[in-house]
This record gives structure tokens, sequence and C-alpha cells, in this order.
């Protein structure tokens, strides 16, 4: 089999087929020995979206529980944060470079892109590294990326600060909300809102992080994660092992996606994220600062600290009936919300959950509103 | 943001690669992952390659499956 045969099986279906079977067969071992569905959180916004897309939730619907977590950025940056944002293209002479999902999240008063709409020089880009083009071929603007996202979206600001600075750039800035994942798991399991069996951890952020990284959830809170890819065979196999570890009554981490992920993640991605990072408190929806749960450029690199260069107002964020940060801790599911697929749907979003590519709203929205 | 289809890497320079993903091509960067080579498939995450597919685990991990599936089903192979 050449590499590109090896990959495509991961989606073939004469292999996808019978391991739900297999999967459904492990549950059922598990309901025969604990009287419930077994339950697991998938950490990544990512997975949310693979889960659904492949039918994979729709077909183990009946015998295991899947519980989106807090793994969509664009979702779980509270919402002053995003106002902050939005507040920030008012401001003249400025460029603003995002990514694609930011653009239609529903600030207090408006969104991204009314303010494209309404003339300001709002850019989507799908390689951030563009940014400092952008400010290079525009020296009398301020360019300004909106830095949002998990460990891997972090090193890739890290090389755009990087790039900057070799090209003396003094017009180019980010404005960090990023989110760390150890964080937020930990906040999860000391609210003990939840009950899981074990996490579905990341196939990305963990090629970062690496499988050593997630000891503590073994050592401290004696629960089980397996890292898992993103194709139905990959999903498929990873909650096999959560099932089969957790009818054990066995806590352990396994590396299920190991053709990618290295046990002590990209070290070359750590130097970076060392020379350039400092550990900061974050807000998250729902759920309130949670002290060292993010990265922010260190003092020494102010200079492209888009925070430290600009300074905007926002007041208390507009109340509404949106209840993604009970979405995004696992308490309950869109479907649950009341405002799902009648005031709330992806051509009128009422919070970020029913935007962002990532979102457990928008995944339930085009997936499953028929099977659940 | 994090949909990750292997690309295979085309052609190298110091800090970027052509890659193919699916028969169309494109450029990504390669500063964390240095050791690539012409041939080498790669994840990519908003236009940077995090990491190399190591073809060995990625040809376990289909072993694995199929063992999981002919373990519940030995009739079939
Ligand atoms: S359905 Fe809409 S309003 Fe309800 S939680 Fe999801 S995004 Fe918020």
């Amino acid at each position: 089999m050449s590499m590109l045969e090896i990959l495509k099986q991961s989606s073939n279906p004469e292999i996808c087929k019978p391991l739900v079977d297999a999967v459904i067969q492990k549950a059922v071992e598990f309901r025969q020995k604990f009287g419930r569905k077994p339950a697991f959180m998938e950490v990544c916004g990512s997975h949310t979206m693979a889960l659904a897309r492949t039918g994979v939730k729709q077909s183990l619907k009946d015998y295991v529980q899947l519980i989106s977590g807090p793994g969509c950025p664009v979702c779980v940056t509270d919402q002053r944060s995003i106002d902050a944002m939005i507040a920030l293209a008012e401001g003249d002479n400025r460029i603003i470079c995002t990514f694609g999902d930011m653009m239609r999240v529903p600030g207090s008063n408006r969104t991204l892109l009314d303010s494209k709409i309404a003339g300001k020089d709002i850019r989507v880009l799908y390689s951030p590294v563009d940014a400092v083009k952008v400010a290079k071929d525009n020296p009398d603007k301020e360019v300004i990326f909106l830095g949002v996202g998990f460990e891997t979206t972090i090193p890739i600001l890290t090389l755009m600060v990087g790039e900057a600075e070799k090209l003396r750039l003094d017009n180019f800035s980010i404005w960090m909300t990023t989110k760390l994942v150890e964080p937020v798991l930990r906040y999860l399991l000391e609210a003990g809102e939840v009950q899981l069996d074990g996490f579905l951890l990341p196939g990305h952020v963990s090629i970062v992080l690496g499988e050593d990284a997630y000891q503590y959830l073994v050592t401290e809170y004696n629960i089980s994660g397996v890292i898992t890819g993103f194709e139905p065979a990959e999903l498929l196999s990873g909650i096999y092992k959560l099932i089969d570890l957790a009818i054990n009554g066995q806590a352990s981490i396994l590396n299920n996606h190991p053709a990618v992920v290295r046990k002590a993640g990209n070290q070359v991605i750590h130097q970076w994220l060392e020379k350039y990072l400092t550990e900061c408190d974050e807000a998250w929806r729902g759920m309130g600062v949670i002290p060292r749960s993010g990265l922010d450029l260190k003092p020494e690199y102010d200079k492209y600290n888009a925070k430290k260069r600009f300074t905007v107002e926002v007041g208390e964020p507009k109340k509404t009936k949106c209840r993604c940060g009970e979405v995004i801790r696992g308490l309950i599911s869109p479907n649950e919300c009341p405002l799902f697929g009648k005031a709330c749907h992806p051509m009128n979003p009422i919070g970020p959950c029913m935007v962002s590519a990532e979102g457990s709203c928008a995944a339930y929205y085009q997936y499953m509103r028929e099977s659940f | 943001m994090c949909v990750g289809v292997p690309a295979k890497v085309i052609k190298k320079e110091e800090y970027s690669a052509l890659v193919d993903v699916l028969g169309s091509q494109t450029t990504v960067g390669i500063i964390f992952v240095p050791e690539v080579e012409i041939g080498d498939y790669v994840i990519v995450h908003a236009g940077q390659a995090m990491s190399i597919v190591e073809e060995e685990y990625a040809r376990q991990s289909v072993e694995e499956w199929k063992k999981l599936v002919n373990a519940r089903n030995p009739e079939t192979v």
C-alpha cells in the first residue's frame, strides 16, 4: 500500500462500517456492567464537526453519549472580548485581519461583517502570516490581527511576530485572546458538573503538546483520555479505546493518532512559544476568568501587542437568551437551547456556537437536526 | 480551523514548501518541521505544516482497525 492508500483507509467504508458495530458492541458491554451509557467529552471543536459530518455521532447516539466541550476558540471567547475586537475595528486608519470565523460572530451591537459593509477595512486571511505582508504593503496604516485560538493556532501568532521583527515593522500588532486546553479541562473536572468516563483528546492541539502533556488527567483526576484524529476510523477506534478503558476501570492516556502526535509534541514549536509568550489570565464564555489559561506576548514584545497599543472602551455586554456558555461546558446540547433552529440559525446566529465552523450549535444544525 | 487533510511535499525551500493536497497545489510554511523531506506527508494548519505523518505508525493504525473489525467479525477478512 502506498502512503496515500494507507491514509485513505481512515475513511474506507469497509473498515468504518464494521468499526461502528465493534464500538456498539463495546458500548453494550459497558451498559451491561454499569447500567448506563458511557459518556465522553470531545474537547476539540473540529472533533465536534467531524463527529457530526461523518455520521459517527448519529450512528452511536443510542449507545454512547458524546458531549461537546469547550474546544471551539471563537465560542469560548467571552462576550466582552468579542465586543472589544469589534470596537477595535471602528478606529480610523486601521486594517483588521482575522480568521473567517470571526466575521459573523454577534457582538453586543454589531458584527465585524456589519463594520466591513459600513466601509471598514477588515480582511479574512486563510494563512494568518499574510497579515504581516499586509502591514508591509500598507506602511501608513495600523494592521492588527485578531489572535483567537488554542495551542494549534498560537504558534502561528509567534511566527507572525518573528516575521514582523525581521521586517522591522512598526505598524503590525496582534490582539491576543488565546486559550489553553489544560486549564479549562481542570476547570471542568473541578466543577464536576458533567459526569464523564473520559476525554476524546484533540488531534491537532496534541501535535503541539504531545502525548505526555496529559498525564495530569490520570494522576490528579483518575480519568482517561485518548488522542484522536478526525477521520471516521480514527474517531471510532478512539471511542472504542475509551469504552474499553472505562470497562476495565483503568485510567490511562492513549495516543490513537501516533502517525502525527509524538510523545513530547513538536519541540521546534515549544521553542517559539517560549521565546515570545508568557501565561496570562483569560476570560472564558460561561466560565469567567480562569487563571493562567491563555498566553500573551512577553513585555519585551509590547510593540506587537495590540492591547498595549490601542485602547478600546466597551460597556456591559448585551444580555441575550443564548446558552452557548452552557453548551461549551457540556451542560446542555444545542437542541436544548430554546432559540435553537427558531430565532437562532446559521443565517441569523444569536451566539458564536451557531457561527463558527467548529461550533456545536452549527454542527447540530447542519448535520443532526433530524436525528436527535 | 483544525481540519487537516495530509499534504504531500513536492518542492522544498528554506522556510516554505510546495505541497499537493488531493490534486491541488499550494505553498505552506515549514518552519515548525525543518526536517521535512520531499515526498513526506504533512499536517497543515492555517498555512503552516505542523507535523510530519509517519508512515510506519499510519500503517499500524490501519492494521489495528482491521484487527478490531476482525475480532468482532471472524468470518470476514
Ligand atoms: S442555539 Fe444559538 S442561541 Fe442557542 S446556544 Fe446555540 S448559538 Fe446560542
